[in-house]
């Protein structure tokens, strides 16, 4: 870390369903490539996501979600960051969210969703190179 | 199982071999890699011989199917009896468009049910509460009170099928349910064969649906048991589940440890409500996960077999026989799915599949193909039910019992299953027992640090997934995935809406009430939950009641 801000990034479930053995081993990969990681745990609101991620004052925000609920859950996050004036933090995705569904998603401001299958190298260096730091 | 003079005439000839034979050709061509690994970390030998299971017992360690310890099966004649129940595990949206999936598997030969409710359901939420919008009938269907369940089992008689539901933290209550329309088919509860999941402890470590603390769960759990042994003889009281343990990231070894530990608690928690062990531990049935690795699964099972009837036997003291034999229903591993290349996952279901039915599995669900994409399309779980047909059918692995016992390598990896599982429940119980150590977060962290390792095997490109980082194509994902109408919401919305205005609400509201008064005292809650869902209280209403006398369980957050 040579002057540069270490990275902070709050890894989220919203929604109800508890698979989060994805979000876990990303926060994990992304704490070892230096970025500062917090982990919200599960079941949590649109609302309590961006308020923690307010608070931590984090550049960057990825959801997990297994249960479908994506459509709904996502742009609501991305509605309320621009409400809180706080639309500059990067938003990412992933779980099992299907091919045709993201351009919605992407449209609505969330810049990236990652599918099963991508290795946590790719998110790592998606972060790095979107973050102005 | 081996005389002396045998042994060592195979060890003298296997010096021979190795001397003459096998180093002419390592000194030309060594071997893939430096060392082999099953998937939970156990080193795999070159070969095996008797001299790797010198010391096991026929008698003692094998013995027959039907008999203790079980390592070959629980039923003397397997599969050549009756084969395994094929059970679908399926759920989606509005109850009536489950109850057209269930006819739909039923008349494709499927012989069992198996519901899959949505996350407000299965943490107690109605439809219509705030936290469930998005939710409603996307992982499986919605449940709101008895008049969806109703629905859910119109035309399906229920003397007639065996019907296993995925249901948790609000068990008791959907049991209540089942068992009210049952009545209204004029079938009392003692004919009713199923199973409830009903295993929270689970849910605190890796599926995350619970509602309850700890203590207050268990007591919901034990009050089941105690229900269930008066009432209701061929009901499976609780499905002790490794199965989302391993999804969650376990290896072999921790899902056999980590399961059995819990189970463990449960005989202890009902031991410590006054039950006697051979009035409830017939009834305990388990869960597991078919991952690719074929023998180290098929010995896993076998080895979790032994190891349960050893504990209910000698920790337990159990007399009857029944209480000693792990039952269990086997899924295919939904985290081996790729969304690359989806039809390769009917290959790795079979093989799966496969590993289950070797391994003595009383009842089997098949993933299908596009179960890493979305929820499945009536054809992929075609296909996932004539898998298993095909097994049941043509494979001829059915026409014996326990047909890879006595394999050299199986018999080791199967000894070798168990020591370390037994390794982990010794560490376990000395933490004071499952609950506490997944109060310390230590089981936890255990899994967490198995699902890291093999996220890093796959990235390293020491751990090949096909389609995934070798063997990639270019691809588009195919269009033809399962949608949940997302009207299912409103209209469930409106269905409660209805209920509340035509139900008898005082009624309601004083069953409600005697519901509290009851949770207060330590009188088993299932008499009084039945009364409630036939009072068409809804499950939000009657968890929400029970959230005001236990409360509810904050998750510690560890990485």
């Amino acid at each position: 870390m040579t002057g540069s801000k270490t990275i902070r990034v709050l890894i989220a479930k919203p929604g109800l369903d508890g698979h989060d053995r994805g979000a876990k081993v990303i926060a994990r990969a992304l704490r070892d490539s230096g970025m500062e990681v917090i982990y919200t745990g599960l079941r949590q609101t649109p609302e309590q996501i961006v308020e923690a991620a307010i608070q931590e004052d984090v550049q960057v925000i990825g959801l997990s979600i297994l249960s479908g609920a994506h459509n709904f859950l996502f742009p609501r996050v991305i509605e309320l960051l621009k409400e809180k004036n706080a639309e500059d933090i990067l938003v990412i995705g992933g779980g099992v969210i299907p091919e045709e569904d993201i351009p919605g998603l992407k449209k609505a401001g969330i810049k990236e969703i990652f599918t099963p299958g991508t290795p946590t190298s790719a998110i790592v260096e998606f972060i790095k190179n979107n973050v102005k730091v | 199982m081996f005389d002396k003079e045998s042994l060592s005439k195979v060890s003298e000839c296997k010096q021979n071999w190795e001397k003459n034979t096998l180093n002419k050709v390592l000194s030309k061509s060594p071997e893939r890699k430096d060392e082999f690994l099953t998937g939970s970390n156990i080193e795999i030998n070159r070969l095996y011989t008797e001299l790797d299971i010198q010391d096991l017992d026929y008698i003692e360690d094998l013995g027959f199917p039907g008999e203790y310890p079980y390592t070959r099966g629980v039923y003397p004649t397997m599969y050549r009896g009756r084969l395994w129940t094929m059970r679908q595990y399926a759920g989606f949206g509005t109850a009536e468009e489950s109850n057209k999936r269930y006819k739909y598997l039923l008349s494709q030969g499927q012989t069992g049910l198996s519901v899959a409710f949505d996350l407000p359901t299965q943490i107690g939420y109605d439809s219509d509460h705030p936290l469930s919008k998005g939710e409603v009938g996307k992982v499986g269907v919605a449940i709101d009170s008895l008049k969806d369940m109703e629905i859910l089992f119109e035309g399906i008689p229920l003397d007639k099928v065996s019907t296993s539901m995925t249901i948790n933290a609000p068990a008791a209550i959907l049991l209540a349910m089942y068992i009210a329309i049952a009545e209204k088919q004029g079938i009392t509860p003692d004919k009713l064969s199923g199973t409830i999941q009903n295993d929270i402890l689970k849910e605190y470590v890796a599926r995350g649906t619970y509602i309850f603390p700890p203590e207050q769960s268990m007591r919901l759990i034990t009050d089941i048991f105690e229900y269930c042994s008066a009432h209701m003889p061929k009901w499976n009281t609780i499905s002790i589940s490794g199965y989302h343990i391993r999804e969650a990231g376990a290896t072999a070894v921790q899902e056999v440890a980590f399961t059995l530990a819990n189970g463990i608690a449960y005989v202890e928690a009902a031991i410590k409500a006054g039950l006697s062990v051979d009035d409830f531990a017939p009834r305990l049935s388990f869960f597991f996960n078919a991952h690719n690795d074929l023998l180290e699964e098929v010995a896993k099972f076998r080895a979790a077999r032994r190891l349960w009837a050893k504990i209910m036997k000698e920790k337990f003291k159990a007399q009857n026989p029944k209480s000693m034999m792990l039952r269990f229903h086997t899924q295919t591993a939904g985290s081996t799915l790729t969304a690359q290349q989806p039809d390769n996952n009917i290959v790795r279901v079979t093989i799966q599949a496969l590993a289950a039915v070797l391994g003595g599995t009383q009842s089997l669900h098949t993933n299908s193909r596009d179960e890493a994409l979305a929820l499945p399309t009536e054809d992929s779980v075609r296909i996932a039910l004539r898998t298993q047909q095909i097994i049941a059918y043509e494979s001829g692995v059915t026409e014996t019992v326990d047909p890879l016992a006595g394999s050299y390598y199986v018999e080791s990896l199967t000894n070798a299953i168990e020591q370390k599982a037994k390794e982990y429940i010794e560490k376990i119980e000395k933490m004071g027992g499952a609950p506490k150590a997944i109060q310390k977060g230590y089981i936890q962290q255990e899994i967490q640090n198995s699902a890291y390792n093999y996220q890093m095997e796959i990235e390293q490109g020491k751990r090949i997934v096909v389609g995934v980082n070798k063997f990639q194509i270019q691809e588009e994902q195919p269009k033809d995935l399962l949608k949940v109408d997302p009207s299912v919401g409103e209209l469930q919305e409106q269905k409660i809406k209805q209920l509340k205005a035509t139900r008898d609400n005082l009624q309601v509201n004083a069953v409600l009430e005697e519901l509290k008064q009851c949770a207060q005292t330590d009188k088993n809650l299932i008499p009084i939950i039945i009364k409630c869902v036939k009072a068409y209280c809804t499950l939000g209403e009657i968890c929400d009641a029970l959230r005001a006398v236990f409360g509810e369980y904050k998750a510690p957050i560890n990485l």
